[in-house]
């Protein structure tokens, strides 16, 4: 086995203990290359099928193709789609850069929020219906016990710190100090009433491997991550107030690979043009304890 | 994959005692193989200005604040660099006893390790016990680095001491490390390149040595295994096909194999390798998550070890020896019922005795201790409730490694090394209980002739819940008014009295839930009296169980309505579409068959 079937087996693997372990499960799917790896990685785990609801929080500053192409895929795939969001923040407009917020209390209000809200079942959700390709009012308002996220270790600090599967307590707090041991494929699935848990198929993959493996898969992938002419094309998925394109013309996944491989991009980090990252001495960790993906 | 694609991987972890420079180490590393992203070098030097901190390697790694607030890695870190043969994955594990979960953590994802002593503090508490711990991980390669020996001038003495004193603690847990290196990580010497402040010392530098670690090679010649993660039936699409998933440990697999699971000896044949998206197989092999569907569809659980039958079998039992590393906050103690997970199996196990307990530091044994607290490892019985299935750690060596969940958390980890006979098993509990058994003058021959029955336990099984219901009470009053001594017990009966404090059902009550049906049986049938009761659905183990508990009256297993795939062990299948009547007439005229009533002999 080369490595990517490595990294293949291990996340099918922690995908199928996710689904053995949990009854309400979700899978957040940002439609990013990461979490979209991990949408094709469960139809791998499962044989084409996808038994776990995708959650989206949709911050309304996303690029408008990202909706898009969720929705075509979401679609296609006949996947059970869900989104949320923070209606409060959005209609009175507490958010950057049009409120007098900080890009950290933005994303604190559009995306955790939204998320613990979203999970927890306290805020609407809203269903895709297959036959009328619109998005219902969602009926089942149950909380999501695991949630199975995208995160890979090598994005940045705090994230290199996480579990394969991580607890999370009744206030979605993340105790750094304080996690479960795993070995041996073993991980944490016995839990108490009202923790959650995150679970991290991709938590060894990294950039260069998400793209190695679009590559020899043949993902389909959205387009924003390609250069559409103008030299320039996103290396990392966010809301557009925040997130800059990198100048690059790579138009094909080959060339994306190379340029990460032995390119321009081999010494920089992914992340680099996030502007909320900066803003937070710890990286993300002030974010990420209050439920940040 | 294209040829000039670097992506041969290996994990290394780096373990120690505290402050023995193993984040130093790793920045070191990352610095000198050029392998840090610009960003983050920047960003650490940013923050370090901003605290008006000098800069250090060890910073790098401490990417959290908890951690440069208490000055210690409390967690597994993972750094990346690259060298002209591969790509490491770096893992910093903590010297702090404190965390010593997590430092195995950081072990376990590892091929191979280095494992650092300071040069001018000598071997340290846990320098041994992180030592023994990689041992029982079954982390087999191992470089040593004598590190800060720029604090002791760089002195030969100092070193070959500590390698003398070192070598012999592990020849003591069977560890042979691959080497020694001296070191200064701090400095960059013998890191990259070869220290010129060291020419007594006549190998490599770090580098060029960690190139040498071999990948772990792949268990294809040893027998198959497949611990089984889990059975789908996805109805979607109009999918049909029933797939038995699961990852392989060992060997390799072909379409047509006959094959075998345990513990419940169930046999089939493989039909297909099923893919997505990719081209059928017909071959399987070590370290592929894979699915199968199989020429004739059984109904096993989640948890059989699926295995070929013309290889090496596991054991299966329920009572092993087994090394126990500990890591719970509450001691492991006898009595107490604790949850395992062996491979895919899942069940309820307690600490049957302590052997001998060792501190791992200094391999001083305690043969007295009865319990096994945070941070022992001890020599130790385990049972099982359950039979379960497994290889010795020596044999095959992921399915011979358990861990015990105790209070919802991963409390310890072990590995078998032998398999014990058990005596306490339901059956051998049960064949005891018969022995001593206060007899009545009247003999079971003799209550049977007179009541003119033989006693058994009839049980019902099937899915709707209600109708076993109507028709074990239906099958109850037309038996009494056929003059025979029977009695209809519902589960839920049973729990309301024998069970009174039972908060709530789940799976690991299951186990004593049909332990207690067993033995009511047991007592309703020496008194001469059919019982009937029902219940949902009965795994191959539990019929055994209860069969084992009734004996020597008989149980009788009737599936009302096709139920799926478990019919096999069903004595009788009634038809759901027959009214309640039919159904308990069907059921007499069985009885009848098997010379329930008015029995010639006996």
């Amino acid at each position: 086995m080369n490595q990517l079937d490595k990294l293949e087996a291990q996340s099918v693997y922690l995908l199928r203990e996710a689904y053995k372990e949990f009854k309400s499960l979700c899978m957040l799917w940002s439609v990013g290359k990461d979490s979209t790896v991990m949408l094709w990685l469960t139809r791998k785990a499962f044989f084409g099928h996808v038994p776990i609801p995708l959650v989206h929080i949709d911050t309304h500053y996303k690029i408008p193709e990202m909706i898009r192409y969720r929705d075509a895929i979401a679609l296609e795939w006949k996947l059970t789609m869900i989104y949320g969001e923070n209606k409060t923040a959005l209609d009175t407009k507490q958010t950057f850069p049009d409120g007098a917020i900080d890009r950290i209390s933005c994303c604190k209000a559009l995306k955790s929020d939204a998320l613990k809200h979203t999970l927890s079942g306290t805020w609407p959700r809203y269903k895709l219906n297959h036959d009328t390709q619109k998005y219902d009012l969602d009926t089942n308002t149950a909380p999501y016990t695991g949630v199975i996220v995208g995160a890979r270790a090598d994005e940045e600090g705090s994230r290199s710190k996480e579990r394969y599967f991580s607890p999370r307590d009744k206030q979605n707090d993340w105790d750094v100090g304080d996690q479960p041991p795993e070995f041996w494929n073993q991980y944490k699935t016995d839990f108490p009433p009202g923790t959650h848990i995150r679970i991290h198929p991709l938590l060894d993959w990294t950039e260069l491997n998400i793209w190695e493996y679009i590559e020899r898969e043949n993902i389909p992938i959205t387009d924003l991550y390609f250069d559409q002419g103008e030299g320039k094309r996103y290396r990392s998925l966010g809301c557009y107030p925040c997130t800059t394109p990198v100048e690059s013309t790579a138009t094909t996944v080959t060339e994306v690979v190379n340029e990460l491989r032995t390119g321009k991009f081999a010494n920089i980090a992914e992340r680099s043009g996030r502007a909320q990252d900066k803003e937070d001495g710890g990286g993300l960790e002030t974010l990420r304890r209050e439920g940040y993906m | 994959m294209t040829p000039n694609n670097k992506t041969d991987q290996m994990n290394i972890v780096i373990v120690g005692h505290v402050d023995h420079g193993k984040s130093t180490l790793i920045g070191r590393l990352l610095a000198d193989t050029g392998s840090l992203p610009e960003g983050k070098l920047d960003q650490i030097k940013a923050m370090c200005e901003i605290n008006s901190k000098p800069f250090e390697y060890a910073f790098l790694l401490d990417a959290l604040k908890d951690e440069r607030a208490q000055g210690i890695t409390i967690d597994t870190a993972r750094s990346f660099f690259k060298t002209e043969k591969r790509h490491y994955i770096i893992i910093d594990a903590p010297g702090h006893i404190e965390f010593l979960k997590n430092m195995i953590t950081g072990a376990a994802r590892a091929e191979a390790a280095l494992l650092l002593i300071d040069a001018n503090e000598g071997v340290k508490e846990n320098s041994r016990r992180h030592g023994y711990m990689l041992s029982m991980l079954g982390i087999k390669q191992v470089i040593v680095l004598v590190n800060k020996m720029d604090l002791v001038n760089y002195d030969p003495e100092v070193y070959s001491k500590i390698v003398d004193e070192y070598t012999q603690f592990l020849a003591q847990i069977h560890v042979t490390p691959k080497t020694f290196i001296p070191i200064a990580a701090r400095e960059g010497e013998n890191i990259a390149s070869k220290s010129t402040k060291m020419p007594w010392y006549a190998g490599e530098s770090v580098l060029s040595l960690i190139d040498d670690f071999e990948k772990e090679k792949e268990k294809d010649n040893q027998p198959f295994r497949m611990p089984v993660q889990d059975i789908y039936k996805f109805t979607e699409q109009n999918d049909d096909r029933r797939i038995v998933a699961g990852t392989i440990e060992t060997g390799s697999i072909t379409v047509g194999t006959p094959i075998i699971f345990h513990p419940s000896g169930k046999k089939s044949t493989i039909k297909s390798i099923e893919v997505f998206n990719a081209a059928a197989k017909q071959k399987a092999g070590v370290g592929g998550a894979v699915g199968f569907t199989l020429t004739e569809e059984l109904y096993i659980k989640p948890g059989e070890l699926m295995c070929t039958q013309n290889e090496l079998q596991p054991k299966v039992g329920s009572k092993f020896r087994a090394n126990i590393f500990w890591l719970g906050k509450a001691p492991m103690i006898k009595d107490k019922k604790y949850k395992i997970k062996l491979g895919a199996a899942r069940g309820n196990a307690y600490l049957a005795d302590v052997v001998t307990v060792l501190d791992a530091s200094s391999l001083v044994s305690d043969t007295q201790k009865i319990k096994i607290d945070r941070n022992d490892v001890a020599e130790c019985i385990i049972e099982t409730i359950r039979p379960i299935a497994f290889d010795l750690n020596h044999d095959i060596e992921t399915l011979g490694r358990f861990v015990i969940i105790d209070d919802y958390e991963i409390a310890g980890g072990g590995i078998v090394t032998e398999k014990i006979s058990d005596e306490n098993t339901v059956e051998k509990g049960a064949e005891r209980r018969n022995f001593t058994w206060t007899k009545s003058k009247i003999s079971p021959e003799k209550r049977a002739r007179n009541m003119g029955q033989r006693p058994c336990l009839l049980l019902i099984i099937g899915k709707q819940e209600t109708e076993k219901y109507d028709l074990g009470v239906a099958l109850e009053e037309a038996l009494f008014n056929q003059g025979k001594t029977v009695y209809f017990l519902g589960i839920s009966n049973m729990l309301l009295s024998m069970n009174r404090d039972a908060r709530r059902r789940n799976t690991e009550d299951r186990d004593e839930h049909i332990r207690q049906i067993g033995e009511i049986a047991h007592i309703m049938a020496d008194a001469g009296t059919i019982m009937i009761s029902a219940i949902s659905e009965i795994e191959d183990t539990e019929a055994s169980t209860l069969k084992s508990l009734v004996n020597p009256y008989m149980v009788k297993i009737i599936a009302n309505g096709n139920t799926d795939l478990y019919d096999q062990k069903a004595d009788l299948i009634i038809d759901t579409q027959a009214s309640v009547q039919d159904r308990v007439k069907t059921i007499i005229d069985f009885l009848n068959s098997e010379e329930t009533f008015n029995p010639k002999e006996i």
